[in-house]
């Protein structure tokens, strides 16, 4: 009997617990939200409504209108299209890049194999910011300011991303490839034939961090881009601020708009994001 | 493979360039396609990497302004740069900020060891926590500047409910820079907690069930097993957010434009203005290298006392 009721003490202290531990994680939760439905709450509104005391959460008439304003007052759709077209290209090569560097590094002998990668990782200890003026400097003598592959080609090259691939790729059992060398096969074709579409847990992460990378990048396309036309969007916002500085409404409309293909992909790939995380973790 | 690929190991530099100039059979011609296939990989990164550090490090010693030709300068740049109050005021500001960026780990960490419990949704929660993270800066900070608001922001309203009058946030010199923190703790909570909680995972059941076995509460379970076998991953969470955070700079360009005054003027964003507003790219390269020796620094200090405290099984 008294062992009985200790039991069913237990449970209820452990169901008052699991309670207790749903309502921080859900307040953490709301935290978490909140400014983006405030952000959106916003982006429908009239330009007078959001200085409304108390704000209103739900807009007395929704201005969806906001939603097309802001393609018209600035432009919008070329801003959106760069950014896409930079991710894209950007994210291609840096696979291409890394993938074909990390499978050297991990499946092929040669000397200094050990040196090069050494130098590789050396790399990855300078931070972005300390080599911001020499790059920007070897832009302008490349006459490349203004353009595209000032913002998608440097970043192509981190040896971040042949790192990573090469952990992934030594993960791969040697016994894949024997069979193509003893049928002659060349190493490319291994590469490309037998290595890649096996990587695809490991290109996906890599490619969705790229393109994320590319997609919100800021302060270097600020640098190296001038023209209204050529710039992506997370520029393109920065002087969309600076142009109808307290017009929520629009600005609040055109951050949604670019946070929009971000969280489509992150909700669609979330697997690999939380791969990728534990991968970057656990390197240590 | 191992096997049959060791003709080129144990030679000297030049006798492995002779045996890959002369040699021949699988061995070679794997070494010549290796470095076909890195010729691309290696070219990238010696002009978009290694060039721009060494260069780095010359122009420092260099007056340039991009309007006139260069001149050797010595070392002017960094006497220059111990003189100049703004710089220090940037580096006191900086280290103010990643100071107050650091105790969100702790955030995190409490959400890691949330979330690791055998609960409900604990997938959604995840996927909630982990938002701000992916999200671009530039929309964030435009988000938390209307927040921010004085007047009609959310904040200083939520404040209202409860009695309190909030400040006027960023356009008040002594709570800018807090304001940052916050809206910095919120962007990267999720993202340590995900690292953190990898590291729980990673953390064998059997050390807990031992330590129920012995009598250990939940306390003792944290503090002499958790908390031990968690440190190699608050290592490298606690180094990178303290690089991250160093490199401020999107947030303040949007949300304060490193004012009021000089209020939340960091490193990155000093360099910024004397490189891309004064032109001055000799005086901001000294800025950057200033800035790699302090990153430098900490993250040599940290290897050192590592060997204190962080514990590898």
């Amino acid at each position: 009997m008294a062992i009985a009721t200790r039991g069913s003490y237990q449970r209820v202290s452990r169901a008052t617990g699991r309670i207790i531990l749903h309502v921080i994680l859900l307040g953490g939760a709301v935290t978490m939200v909140a400014p983006f439905v405030w952000m959106l709450s916003s982006s429908l509104k009239k330009n007078l409504e959001v200085f409304h005391i108390p704000p209103t959460l739900i807009p007395a008439v929704p201005q969806w209108h906001n939603y097309v304003e802001i393609f018209k007052v600035v432009p919008y759709s070329r801003w959106f299209l760069n950014s896409t077209f930079i991710a894209i290209t950007h994210t291609v090569l840096y696979l291409f890049v890394a993938s074909l560097a990390g499978y050297t590094f991990s499946r092929l002998r040669f000397p200094g194999r050990e040196a090069i990668f050494t130098l590789y990782l050396a790399t990855l200890m300078v931070p972005g910011e300390v080599t911001l003026v020499p790059k920007f400097i070897l832009m302008k003598e490349l006459h490349l300011i203004d353009t595209f592959a000032a913002v998608i080609v440097p970043g192509a090259f981190n040896a971040y991303g042949v790192f990573l691939l090469r952990q992934f790729f030594a993960t791969l059992p040697d016994s894949l490839e024997e069979a193509a060398i003893l049928d002659g096969a060349s190493y490319f074709r291994i590469y490309w034939n037998i290595i890649l579409p096996l990587a695809g847990p490991g290109l996906a992460t890599l490619g969705l961090f790229s393109f994320m990378g590319a997609w919100n990048d800021f302060l270097w396309p600020l640098i190296v881009i001038n023209s209204e036309n050529m710039k992506p969007l997370s520029v393109g916002l920065a002087s969309f601020h600076g142009l109808y500085e307290t017009n929520w409404p629009y600005l609040m409309a055109a951050s949604t708009l670019a946070l929009i293909p971000i969280i489509i992909i992150f909700v669609v790939a979330q697997k690999y994001f939380v791969q990728g995380i534990a991968l970057t973790g656990l390197k240590e | 493979m191992e096997g049959t690929l060791s003709k080129s190991r144990g030679l000297l530099p030049w006798q492995q360039l002779r045996w890959l100039i002369r040699g021949k059979g699988a061995e070679r011609m794997q070494a010549l396609w290796a470095y076909a296939f890195l010729s691309l990989s290696v070219l990238g990164l010696f002009i978009f990497t290694i060039l721009p550090i060494i260069a780095a490090f010359g122009l420092s010693f260099v007056d340039w302004t991009l309007l006139s030709p260069p001149k050797w300068a010595g070392t002017s740049n960094f006497q220059r740069l111990l003189d100049d109050g703004y710089f220090w005021n940037a580096l006191k500001n900086t280290f103010y900020y990643v100071a107050g960026v650091m105790p969100g780990i702790a955030i995190s960490l409490f959400l890691a060891m949330l979330l690791n419990q055998k609960l409900r949704f604990t997938t959604t929660y995840r996927v909630f926590y982990y938002l701000p993270t992916i999200t671009m800066w530039v929309a964030i900070a435009l988000v938390w500047k209307w927040l921010y608001s004085p007047q009609y922001g959310l904040v200083n309203w939520a404040l209202g409910l409860i009695g309190i009058k909030g400040p006027a946030w960023l356009s008040d010199p002594s709570w800018a820079m807090p304001a940052q923190i916050f809206t910095s703790w919120w962007k990267g909570a999720g993202y340590n907690m995900l690292i953190l909680l990898a590291g729980l995972q990673g953390i064998p059941e059997i050390y807990y069930e031992a330590a129920s076995i012995d009598g250990a509460n939940w306390w003792q379970k944290f503090r002499h097993v958790t908390l031990p076998l968690l440190t190699p991953t608050i290592y490298f969470v606690v180094v990178m957010t303290f690089i991250g955070s160093f490199g401020v700079f999107s947030q303040i360009y949007i949300m304060t434009e490193g004012g009021p005054g000089q209020a939340t003027t960091t490193l990155i964003y000093y360099l910024f203005q004397n490189a891309f507003k004064y032109f001055d790219v000799g005086y901001a390269n000294v800025l950057a290298i200033a800035f790699f020796i302090i990153v430098f620094v900490f993250t040599q200090v940290q290897t050192k006392l590592q060997k204190r405290w962080v514990h590898y099984t």
